[in-house]
């Protein structure tokens, strides 16, 4: 039993790694509708600008907030430089597009920091939480960030203005057009603020898995498994998804035997799989109906 | 977020391509061809080699351009297929000491029941859920590939070491040059089956499915049947080509056959021109000789180069190799007509 | 006058005797295969520069500066290194496209240092039937030394499964009733340490409590170390990469948990996996080692250390020195220049691969003291010692005797 506990708490705190990255999925899809490969990339690349800034004597919070501005400003470049102009390219011309700049950043990111791990500091400490050895205290000041997170999402998406316009121009385009969005602006926003969540991501992931330009490869998979498991429109969906990823891949690791440690991922997956089978637009999210 | 259920007109995600447009005219075949058939005599092994795996991994493109050029449906699995039919035919060679060319239609028709029972669930997946779901399965591969309970068959993690066929009837021939003669004759054979394959009336389904799944199915379609079929057929080409391969690189590892086999395949599909038969071999020469050229531009920055190369072509040719293609014969039309 | 007599005769003999090695040499027969020449020798190599592995991409980089300064020196016998290197992407089916390209493309006499089990088992055979020396791999595979079956083929590096058995025996005499836990990342790497410690303990394996494996994918391995904690070992077996390594270390500290720990060699790094894990946390971890580590201040006055960082200021400049692919890319580059000298003119195939069996107690700059690097005809293992160290402070502290550990495949 105790076992079980700590897989479990074990299991939330990963699970607060992946619900991170999925919000960042989650952001993004709601602005371009579909997944960038790249996401993980643009987000170690992040982390690594606030720990050399850090390296040259910022104080945490200061590279942070630094980090952040410049992450949304990058997304926004990213976008206007090179998905701009695939507009009206295919969508998997698109996705070859964002394959291209996973490996355009990883590769920039090896040569400039190299490939050795290193330590990345974490602003909430390392000892236990609330006397449990098995989350720390950074785990829990990420989960705390994550609802935060999910929290400010919400108001944005739901109560702002801009926040609308960009839901309807990533849902209806061309009706959004008519209604006076500037849908090409929106999408540069949504790109915008997909790097600077992930940059949040990416800092909080770094303490944990440490600092190196593969460090965001594994972390993606588990990202997008639990954004769709919990459904691409929704953040809650999203975070929830994270969580559940998170417990289940550990009990899955712990307790089916035989090939449970082997296959945790495999099997992972293809619960998701089965999850979706049943509902596919994933646990919380709308289901989409078509117009023919 | 919204409790409404949003209406969404979606477009399909693949653009259609008419059949006819799907081929290349009788002339540029056959120009096509005969190059394939002369220039092995006049260069190295090692460019016979190189050309060998051209056609082994045109032909996975191939399988991926009619799954998803021909009915729509979206798979970064690939690598998956390609590994069940390598080490189908390793094991087969190795262990039951069967001819390699048997081992081939055996390789492929294990994938294609593999594939068909894969597109079963993924019926209900499309778009982004059915890449998820591929990528799943070919994340999930070389993990079972390495399962203890497999190694006695797979070699586990060293892998199988496969060897490779001298030419029969006692003809004068290199055993690079026998094996690319081979595949080439499996390939013309592979690409000829699937023009007619998707010049059929069940190639006009898959197609059908693909522009409008509802519209199809209103036409009497049996949607999930060809879905399916689509799943299958792909699978077992894969599955050939990675038998191929198998012979040809005389190995086979679980490190062979990662996520990046299929990402590569997905970005040669793209650069050919998805849903063009023939660009195929244009996108397999894409994902084997570009990323030579990216190391020899620079090695620590291979992959940014790569990405670079690869960004100029799909600015220059959001449609692929088609697009060269279609402009290179109307130019040829104006040219005719004056 | 007696005595400057003797100098004069003690000066003409020794003319005479230069006389007669030159005239010697330029009358024996020099002799080629292709590849080398009077004035080059050209060196293939593959490396995973892109990729998931692209972290060891350093070693080829290093190699290929070590050469540079060697040319710059005035190369080998007056012949200057040509190293033609290719990306392999840690995958074999390209593995075995670059190195068909280096053989028959750009005429290589050998193949240098090819890195990862898995690229050296998809060329062994085609090398072995060209009868190209497969020089100096870079894995720790114990299939490596295998002289009968594969004589093209040899290895450097200490093979993993002897460096568990060395950690095996330690146990058994240092904590014979241990429980022990081994936590292996599931690839050919761990698994070769998981065999070599079981065949070291022998009988005594059954005091392996738990034997955990992970995923090179999976972002943390935190829930692993739970599970092992569980299970309540008093020993546990790290062998891991770097970061999976560094993770444990933290994590164990983490939760409070002390048991023994001991590290693979592979991760040892004082640069890139003690200093991220923290210092603090890695008190008394225990590791086995044959080469001196950049990162640690115990050989900053070592003449061996110090000429690699000459070489690294001048010849790599900003490289990070906590990385330990430059120390193994600096030494095992030295072994092929020795083995090179020692061809003298005759540089065949069969000859280098004659001389690359035949290395006698030749010490490279980055070697620890007393680890020598042997082989024979038989022998193709030619580093085959290691020493145990215990981390303290801020650097390993290196204690017992020098132990040998071949493992035959045969």
């Amino acid at each position: 039993m105790e076992l079980f506990t700590n897989q479990v708490l074990a299991g939330i705190a990963t699970g607060a790694i992946y619900a991170c990255m999925a919000l960042a999925v989650v952001m993004i899809y709601q602005a371009i509708d579909h997944l960038n490969f790249a996401q993980g990339e643009m987000a170690m690349f992040s982390t690594f600008l606030s720990w050399q800034m850090m390296q040259w004597g910022v104080p945490y919070w200061g590279a942070f907030v630094l980090t952040l501005i410049l992450s949304f400003a990058g997304g926004i470049l990213i976008e206007r430089l090179l998905f701009k102009p695939l507009a009206k390219a295919p969508v998997l011309t698109n996705v070859a597009g964002f394959i291209a700049l996973y490996g355009i950043i990883n590769s920039f990111a090896g040569l400039i920091w190299d490939f050795t791990i290193k330590q990345y500091p974490t602003p909430f400490g390392s000892s236990p939480f609330l006397g449990s050895q098995l989350i720390s205290t950074h785990q829990a000041g990420m989960i705390g960030v994550t609802v935060l997170l999910l929290i400010l999402l919400f108001i944005f998406f739901q109560y702002t203005r801009i926040g609308l316009a960009m839901r309807a121009a990533a849902a209806l385009p061309e009706s959004a057009r008519l209604v006076g969005i500037n849908t090409s602006w929106m999408i540069a926003l949504g790109w915008g603020m997909a790097a600077a969540i992930g940059s949040i991501a990416g800092m909080l992931i770094a303490p944990v898995v440490f600092l190196e330009p593969n460090m965001m490869l594994g972390v993606l998979i588990y990202g997008f498994a639990a954004a769709v498991l919990g459904g691409l429109t929704s953040p809650l969906g999203a975070v929830i998804g994270g969580f559940l990823v998170g417990v289940f891949e550990n009990l899955a690791g712990t307790y089916i035997p035989g090939v449970g440690n082997e296959l945790k991922l495999p099997i992972a997956l293809a619960l998701i799989i089965t999850v979706l089978v049943f509902k596919p637009a994933g646990l919380f999210g709308r289901p989409i109906v078509k117009r023919v | 977020m919204s409790a409404v259920e949003d209406v969404v007109t979606e477009a399909p995600a693949v653009e259609a391509v008419p059949k006819r447009a799907m081929t290349l005219g009788l002339g540029t075949s056959l120009v096509v061809l005969a190059a394939l058939v002369i220039a092995p005599i006049f260069v190295k092994n090692f460019i016979i080699f190189q050309m060998t795996m051209l056609l082994i991994y045109g032909l996975a493109v191939l399988a991926l351009n009619i799954l998803t050029g021909g009915s729509g449906q979206f798979s970064l699995g690939q690598s998956a297929f390609y590994a069940v039919g390598a080490y189908t035919s390793a094991i087969l060679m190795e262990h039951a000491n069967m001819n390699y060319a048997l081992t081939l239609p055996i390789a492929g028709i294990v994938c294609f029941a593999f594939g068909y029972l894969f597109g079963k669930p993924a019926l209900r997946l499309s778009g982004v859920y059915l890449a998820l779901a591929t990528f799943a399965l070919a994340t999930a591969m070389p993990q079972l590939l390495k399962l203890g309970f497999f190694e006695h068959w797979t070699g586990g993690v060293q892998g199988l070491v496969v060897t490779k066929p001298d030419a029969p009837f006692g003809l004068k021939m290199s055993q690079d040059m026998w094996l690319y003669y081979f595949t080439l004759v499996i390939s013309i054979g592979i690409y000829i089956a699937s023009i007619n394959l998707l010049r059929s009336r069940s190639g006009r389904a898959f197609m059908a499915i693909r522009d409008n799944e509802i519209a199809a199915s209103a036409m009497g379609v049996n949607v999930a049947l060809y879905k399916t079929l689509a799943f299958g057929v792909s699978a077992g080409i894969t599955g050939v080509a990675g038998g191929l391969g198998a012979i040809a690189v005389q190995f086979v590892a679980p490190d062979g056959y990662t996520i990046l086999l299929a990402i590569s395949l997905f970005l040669g599909m793209v650069v050919g021109g998805v849903g063009w038969l023939p660009g195929s071999l244009v996108g397999s020469a894409f994902i084997i000789f570009v990323p030579n050229i990216a190391e020899g531009i620079s090695k620590g920055l291979s992959g940014a180069v790569f990405g670079v190369l690869l960004f100029l072509v799909i600015f220059l040719v959001p449609h692929g190799a088609r697009q060269v293609a279609m402009v290179a014969q109307q130019l040829l039309g104006k040219m005719i007509k004056k | 006058m007696l005595s400057r007599q003797a100098t004069r005769s003690a000066a003409f003999s020794t003319a005479l005797i230069a006389t007669l090695a030159i005239s010697g040499s330029a009358f024996a027969q020099k002799k080629y295969d292709t590849g080398a020449s009077d004035t080059e020798i050209k060196i293939g190599n593959i490396m995973p520069y892109s990729g998931p592995a692209s972290s060891y991409g350093l070693i080829g980089k290093t190699e290929e500066a070590y050469f540079k300064m060697i040319n710059d020196q005035g190369g080998i016998n007056g012949r200057k290194i040509n190293f033609i290197t290719y990306d392999d992407g840690y995958s074999p089916p390209k593995a075995v496209e670059q190195v068909r390209k280096l053989v028959e493309s750009d005429e290589v006499l050998l193949v240098f240092n090819p890195l990862g089990t898995p690229s050296n088992s998809a060329i062994q055979k085609y090398l072995n039937s060209k009868k190209i020396p497969q020089l100096f791999v870079a894995t720790g595979a114990t299939k490596w030394n295998d002289a009968k079956d594969f004589p093209w083929t040899i290895g450097w590096q200490p093979s993993y499964q002897s460096e568990a058995q060395i950690y095996a025996k330690f146990l058994m005499k240092e904590k014979p009733d241990a429980k022990i836990a081994i936590l292996y990342q599931n690839d050919d790497f761990g698994k070769d340490y998981l065999k070599g410690t079981k065949d070291g303990l022998g009988a005594k394996a059954s005091q392996i409590v738990l034997e955990e494996s992970y995923e090179v994918s999976e972002p943390t391995i935190d829930s692993h170390i739970v599970k092992i904690k569980a299970a309540n070992p008093d020993v546990l077996l790290i062998y891991t990469t770097p970061k999976f390594g560094a993770q444990t270390i933290k994590k164990t500290a983490e939760l409070n948990w002390k048991p023994l720990q001991i590290i693979t060699n592979v991760s040892a790094s004082v640069g890139s996996v003690m200093q991220p894990a923290g210092f603090e946390n890695a008190q008394g971890v225990l590791s086995a080692a044959y080469a001196k580590d950049g990162a640690d201040s115990q050989w900053d006055n070592d003449p061996g250390m110090k000429k690699w960082s000459a070489f690294l200021d001048k010849y790599m400049p900003g490289a990070n020195k906590t990385d330990g692919n430059l120390v193994y890319g600096y030494g095992v580059a030295q072994t092929l220049v020795k083995v090179l000298q020692m061809c003298g003119d005759d540089l065949t195939r069969a000859n280098v691969m004659k001389q690359a069996a035949s290395l006698k107690d030749f010490e490279p700059d980055t070697l620890l003291p007393g680890v020598k690097i042997n082989t024979s005809a038989t022998d193709f293992a030619p580093i085959s010692q290691l020493q145990m160290q215990r981390f303290k402070g801020e650097k390993w502290e290196l204690f017992g005797p020098i132990i040998s550990g071949d493992v035959n495949t045969n």
